[in-house]
């Protein structure tokens, strides 16, 4: 009996070898082929600014794009539509296009690919992953394909999206697909409230005024969301409840939170109040993938959302409808939201470097122009709005233009250091006073303490 | 004598034969992540230390004086409370109706497993449409009830409530069929004979259904109870655990440390701190409840 136990041991111990051999074979397999190719094929892929009339005969470059977005979801025939596009200019290059469901999917197959240490080439991730991509070293800088491609001005991206595209002088990422928060209303509500459906609210004040009127036949005067990323709200107010127009949450290195400003506690009070106070919103915490389902539906005159919506509204909504600035205390003011593109360390040069031509391709004027009009998201660079296509798609549907010009009062997304348990931290709070639990105050010292303690490794 | 040794050997093969495959695929996937995830439990990994450092149970203590995490355990175990026994007793009262109900009965019992057959993530959507303030059903009804408009997910007084809700009726129709099976098995001349010796209805439901199914309502309950720490994936649909983790759930908690804070030695500490949880509530159900069972 034990002999045949021991063999079954070593059987299982042989097994464990076995798959462990598999793993760290098939990272060696995926490695080698690149650096075998690079010898013949080191030229027209490796230096990035090089004319793509490379010859057909090669083996082309193959880098692996993630994508978040779920398969068969609308957006994935305009991403295959271009990857097919730049395959066809550019033959020496093969992108092969992963569908890796929502951002947070996303990111974890990453994570996980980075630990295998078979992460993909290139890939669209929120700006606020930066610095957990620096910190699991993941990412590589990408100055020096900016130095050399001379097709790539950098100047012509809005620098309200390069904000978060960069820490300590680097820069890391390409914006992709961004948006801003904006304010919707039901043009339709607004006439039989006797308001002018043409001057949407400018200010607080008037938005307190206007969604008490509006609150009647019903239906809701205003709705904000509460829940997912309610940070990101909270910087929207807390920029409009500030007098410096620069102010942010956070430093700009991610090491610094600076959640329990005065400025801030009355921001956050400010969103208490209107529901509990001024009674111009339902109250309690308001979900965030209902409020444009309420506002489609004709259940609330007007709400605050990502610009990531329009093109849902549009579709959907039986009725004329506005969007305009979040209305201003202070200043006006809205973070900027979205993904940029990252390019990974584990990936070998020449792959960067293919990847970098693709990064470029992605945010042409062109390919941007045709990204936002087909998406909703907000073009990335000002080139984009002067092309045809932009300028058809702004003449048919103008609202799309406020999430850009908004880009003068837009600033950087919460980013820092162990984003995860920071944002977290700021976001459980808002929630514990929006629902009551607690005030703005107490609220806002304790997410602090608790931002402080996640960053302290970071501040040594 | 060296006969016997060959002869026992050879059933032992046979023997051992039989579980390797299993045993093979448990200790890749099952028993090998166990020990891996015990090892880095011992560790401090996360974003901030990125090569391992070596910090005992020192993860464990810090556990204990974690508030959310104690507030994750607590909900959990209101959680189990408010699903266990409830679950239990409604299959109980399903499968006595699905047994008896002479008219309907197919209809019955297909009504009362069909919650069961939907995934998870189905379910959570389907409710999460019953709690949408304004339209969902149950959200006018709560609303109809307290005068003013509610919403059950976003206030954080309501949200495990509704959550237990939901888990109730997803269970319940699966336990049903247990109960359904166990109850068929019951001799009828039992019923027979207790009627004839005018034994009332009541009775023969305290004196002869309850005891006989109690294999089964250990078994339920054991299924149950690990049931209430492994299903949560509604989490991700309905309130990712929020409003300031009033609906998060041990598991729930442990993937978002492990996922979301890249805090890994933590969320290894808190998966044996499950896991040992699990094997000691179920091995005192299964042998503190085993004595007062009768098994035919």
């Amino acid at each position: 009996m034990w002999n045949y136990g021991k063999t079954t041991l070593l059987l299982l111990a042989g097994a464990l070898t076995l798959a462990g051999c598999g793993q760290s074979g098939g990272g060696n397999a995926d490695g080698a082929p690149p650096s075998a190719s690079a010898s013949d094929a080191d030229q027209p892929a490796a230096s990035p600014s090089s004319s793509p009339s490379a010859e057909p005969t090669q083996a082309p470059v193959e880098i692996t794009f993630y994508y978040p977005v779920n398969v068969g979801g609308p957006l994935t025939k305009v991403i295959d539509g271009m990857a097919a596009d730049f395959t066809s200019k550019h033959p020496d290059i093969k992108v092969k296009p992963v569908y890796t469901g929502n951002y947070g999917d996303n990111t974890v197959k990453i994570q996980a690919g980075i630990q295998a240490k078979q992460p993909p080439d290139v890939a669209v991730m929120m700006s606020t992953e930066l610095y957990s991509m620096l910190d699991t070293d993941a990412i590589v800088p990408l100055d020096d394909f900016i130095a050399k491609d001379a097709d790539f001005d950098m100047a012509d991206f809005y620098p309200a999206f390069l904000e978060d595209t960069q820490t300590e002088g680097k820069t890391y990422s390409v914006p992709f697909q961004r948006s801003t928060i904006l304010l919707y209303y039901n043009k339709e509500m607004f006439k039989a409230a006797g308001l002018d459906p043409e001057k949407p609210p400018q200010t607080w004040d008037e938005l307190v005024a206007y969604a008490k009127k509006l609150n009647r036949d019903g239906h809701n005067g205003l709705e904000i969301p509460g829940n997912d990323d309610s940070y990101w709200m909270f910087q929207m107010f807390a920029r409009q409840a500030a007098s410096d127009p620069k102010t942010n949450i956070m430093s700009a290195d991610g090491k610094k939170a600076m959640f329990d400003t005065p400025e801030n506690v009355a921001a956050l009070q400010f969103w208490i109040d209107l529901s509990r106070k001024y009674k111009a919103m339902p109250e309690g915490i308001i979900d965030w993938a209902a409020v444009p389902t309420d506002f489609i539906a004709g259940k609330t005159a007007m709400m605050v959302h990502t610009s990531g919506n329009l093109t849902n509204v549009k579709n959907n909504a039986k009725f004329d409808f506005g969007v305009a600035f979040p209305p201003a205390n202070k200043q006006f003011g809205s973070p900027t939201g979205g993904g940029n593109l990252y390019i990974f360390k584990d990936a070998s040069p020449e792959k960067q470097a293919a990847a970098w031509t693709f990064v470029q391709y992605m945010t042409a004027p062109e390919q941007a122009a045709l990204f936002s009009s087909s998406s909703g998201y907000v073009g990335v660079r000002k080139s984009a709005y002067d092309t045809d296509a932009m300028k058809t798609y702004t003449a048919g549907f103008p609202q799309a233009l406020v999430a850009r010009d908004q880009l003068d009062y837009a600033f950087r997304e919460l980013s820092t250091h162990n984003h995860g348990k920071v944002s977290s931290a700021l976001t459980n709070q808002i929630q514990a006073a929006l629902s009551g639990q607690t005030d703005a105050a107490t609220a806002l010292k304790q997410a602090q303490q608790e931002a402080e303690q996640a960053l302290a490794p970071f501040n040594k | 004598m060296s006969a016997g040794w060959i002869e026992r050997a050879r059933r032992n093969a046979f023997g051992w034969g039989l579980v390797l495959p299993s045993l093979l695929f448990l200790g890749l996937f099952t028993y090998y992540p166990m020990l891996r995830t015990a090892r880095l439990s011992l560790f401090e990994q996360d974003l901030a230390t990125p090569k391992p450092l070596f910090v005992g149970l020192g993860n464990f203590a810090a556990l204990l004086k974690d508030p959310v995490f104690l507030k994750v355990l607590g909900n959990n175990a209101w959680y189990a409370v408010g699903t266990v026994p409830a679950s239990i007793a409604l299959a109980f009262a399903m499968a006595l109706f699905a047994d008896k109900a002479v008219r309907g009965r197919t209809f019955a019992r297909v009504a009362f497993f069909y919650p069961n057959m939907i995934p998870m993530i189905a379910v959570a959507n389907i409710w999460l449409f019953l709690y949408t303030p304004h339209f969902g059903l149950l959200a006018r009804l709560a609303s109809w009830l307290s005068g003013q408009n509610v919403s059950l997910l976003g206030d954080p007084h309501t949200v495990l409530g509704a959550m237990i809700a939901m888990a109730i009726w997803k269970e319940a129709g699966y336990f049903m069929i247990f109960y359904l099976a166990a109850m068929q098995q019951i001799p009828k001349d039992l019923f027979e004979a207790a009627s004839a010796d005018g034994a009332r209805k009541w009775t023969a439901l305290r004196r002869i259904t309850i005891p006989l199914t109690m294999p089964t309502t250990l078994f339920v309950a054991v299924i149950a109870m690990t049931n209430a720490f492994k299903l949560v994936d509604h989490l991700w649909i309905m309130t990712k655990g929020g409003p300031n983790h009033a609906s998060s759930l041990l598991l729930y908690h442990i993937y978002e440390t492990s996922f979301q804070f890249y805090d890994q030695g933590m969320a290894a500490a808190m998966t044996v701190a499950m896991i040992a949880l699990l094997l000691l509530l179920s091995a005192l159900q299964v042998f503190g409840w085993d004595r007062s069972i009768h098994y035919d």
